[in-house]
């Protein structure tokens, strides 16, 4: 069996994981806390990946990144780039693809802390910076664990973005899911339920370690 | 001299309400607000606090100034040497006792104070359990010793103690009024005990709709306000019986019955049931100590 698609799927939910937290982080934070007229916009170009096919979004990436278009052209030119069947437009794509995923549980376990927990350390002479670093993120240590599996096993999970921008190019774009369509498609079903098995166990091992660790954690700060 | 102005257009309960406070406050003064709720109170500290910006007005400081709207000055909350006590303490539930108060900590400050307010509140031995592990006067102490570690030039207590019993609110008194002789900080209360603001103020203010109203010593204004040199209760009547010339009324009083004796004439169109005030002149009722 060749293993490349899963590793290649499983070093792209790491690296993808990894941004979406340093991103996700701010932009909950402000999120959580503004009073922008802003907001709203915000919140729904965070979310839409949820509701949107991810092969329109892989459309558009398409679109955006295709060297015919003025943006693409730029990368291509300026930093010498090419996203569109790469690595590095998966990682870009899959970032966009997971972000509510990230994003949501930590914006709300960040407004449900109670706003004088921030007040308090605003008075204790602390920056916004330390505040969240100290006091607000180690109590939301369950929000945080949700956000980093649920972005991790939905980036494993995705399929109409890539096959859209990272195409089929072995260890280079060709993913998990996308060997499984590919190994079915040429009716190898063996194959296909060789990768089809790993990531489900793997998917199933990942939820329910969230489920047990956020369990005890739920159970033991309120019993 | 901490000289205060703060202006505020506040959205109260009935409707819109200005806020206007002035006041001067001696370095070190203990100063009680009191009001009914929505009278602006807890806007006035949030305002020195600066976790709320005034619409006009100044906060100064015999060396420093913290707010003032004509010359744009506004200070965060991080740059004003305040401390500010929660209703529902705000302690970091992530931290220990001890991480609490390190937490306040400025750079480069000593950890000797920590361990100086931790045997002060008598906490000592508690300092490495969460604070979801303490009581909840031993959490408003933990909030109140981790407010001075800065050394605050000015403490703000929005009603501290109000969910706490009364044994815990005597306590707790007596510890804030100790840390306040030990490091003078001027210090503002927000309070409805009368023998709280007794006990611990120099000065009162009383607020009404967002405008002073009062302001004095303490017992010149409840002593005026509420001790008019007589009791006065509100029941309600349980039960009226005749007995020869006299009657004798059952009152409810809060939740202990009460017998009265009442004649005649005090008794017209009395029924079971009425609201009724119980008021008494120049006696001399007998204090007792409750254990």
């Amino acid at each position: 069996m060749n293993w490349d698609p899963l590793i290649l799927t499983f070093q792209l939910a790491c690296i993808t994981t990894i941004i979406l937290f340093m991103i996700a982080i701010p932009l909950a934070n402000w999120l959580a806390h503004t009073k922008s007229k802003w907001k709203p916009i915000v919140e729904t170009f965070v979310s839409m990946p949820l509701v949107l096919p991810p092969t329109v979004l892989g459309f558009y990436l398409l679109i955006a990144f295709s060297p015919s278009n003025r943006f693409g052209n730029w990368l291509e030119e300026y930093l010498g780039i090419s996203l569109v069947f790469s690595f590095l437009g998966l990682v870009i794509a899959s970032v966009i693809y997971s972000l509510p995923f990230m994003v949501q549980p930590i914006q709300s376990g960040l407004s449900n802390l109670s706003p004088q927990l921030r007040e308090a350390s605003y008075v204790l002479g602390k920056s916004k910076w330390t505040t969240l670093r100290k006091v607000l993120l180690p109590s939301i240590k369950p929000s945080l664990l949700t956000g980093v599996v649920l972005s991790f096993a939905h980036t494993v999970g995705e399929f109409g973005v890539v096959l859209m921008i990272g195409g089929n190019i072995p260890g280079q774009t060709k993913v998990a899911s996308i060997a499984i369509y590919d190994e079915v498609e040429s009716l190898n079903y063996a194959a296909a339920n060789n990768y089809s098995m790993i990531l489900f166990i793997t998917t199933f091992v990942i939820l329910l370690s969230v489920y047990l660790v956020n369990g005890a954690y739920v159970r033991k700060k309120y019993s | 001299m901490i000289d205060l102005r703060l202006e505020k257009a506040l959205d109260a309960p009935r409707g819109k309400m200005n806020l206007v406070f002035e006041e001067q406050i001696e370095p070190g003064n203990f100063v009680a607000i009191t009001g009914k709720s929505g009278s602006g109170k807890t806007s006035i500290l949030r305002m020195i606090a600066g976790l709320l910006q005034a619409d006009d007005g100044h906060i100064r400081l015999s060396n420093d100034v913290w707010y003032d709207q004509k010359n744009k000055i506004y200070k965060t909350p991080q740059k004003r040497r305040i401390a500010y006590l929660f209703q529902d303490y705000a302690l970091f539930p992530t931290m220990t006792v001890r991480q609490n108060l390190e937490y306040a900590l400025e750079p480069k400050q000593g950890k000797e104070v920590v361990e100086e307010l931790l045997q002060t509140v008598e906490l000592a031995q508690m300092a490495d359990r969460k604070p979801e592990k303490l009581s909840g006067g031993q959490q408003q102490r933990v909030a109140l010793a981790r407010a001075l570690v800065r050394k605050p030039d000015i403490l703000l207590l929005d009603e501290p103690l109000s969910a706490l019993d009364q044994e815990m609110r005597s306590t707790m008194q007596d510890y804030i009024l100790q840390l306040h002789k030990r490091y003078k900080p001027t210090t503002i209360l927000i309070s409805h005990d009368i023998s709280e603001i007794l006990k611990l103020a120099d000065e009162l203010i009383v607020l009404e709709e967002g405008k002073v109203i009062k302001r004095g010593a303490p017992i010149e204004i409840i002593s005026s306000a509420k001790l008019g040199g007589k009791f006065t209760f509100t029941g309600k009547v349980i039960a009226i019986e005749q007995q020869e010339f006299l009657y004798i009324l059952t009152i409810l009083i809060g939740r202990e019955l009460v017998k009265v004796i009442a004649d005649q004439e005090e008794l017209e169109d009395l029924v079971i049931g009425d609201k009724v005030v119980v008021s008494s002149k120049a006696f001399n009722p007998i204090v007792e100590r409750i254990r």
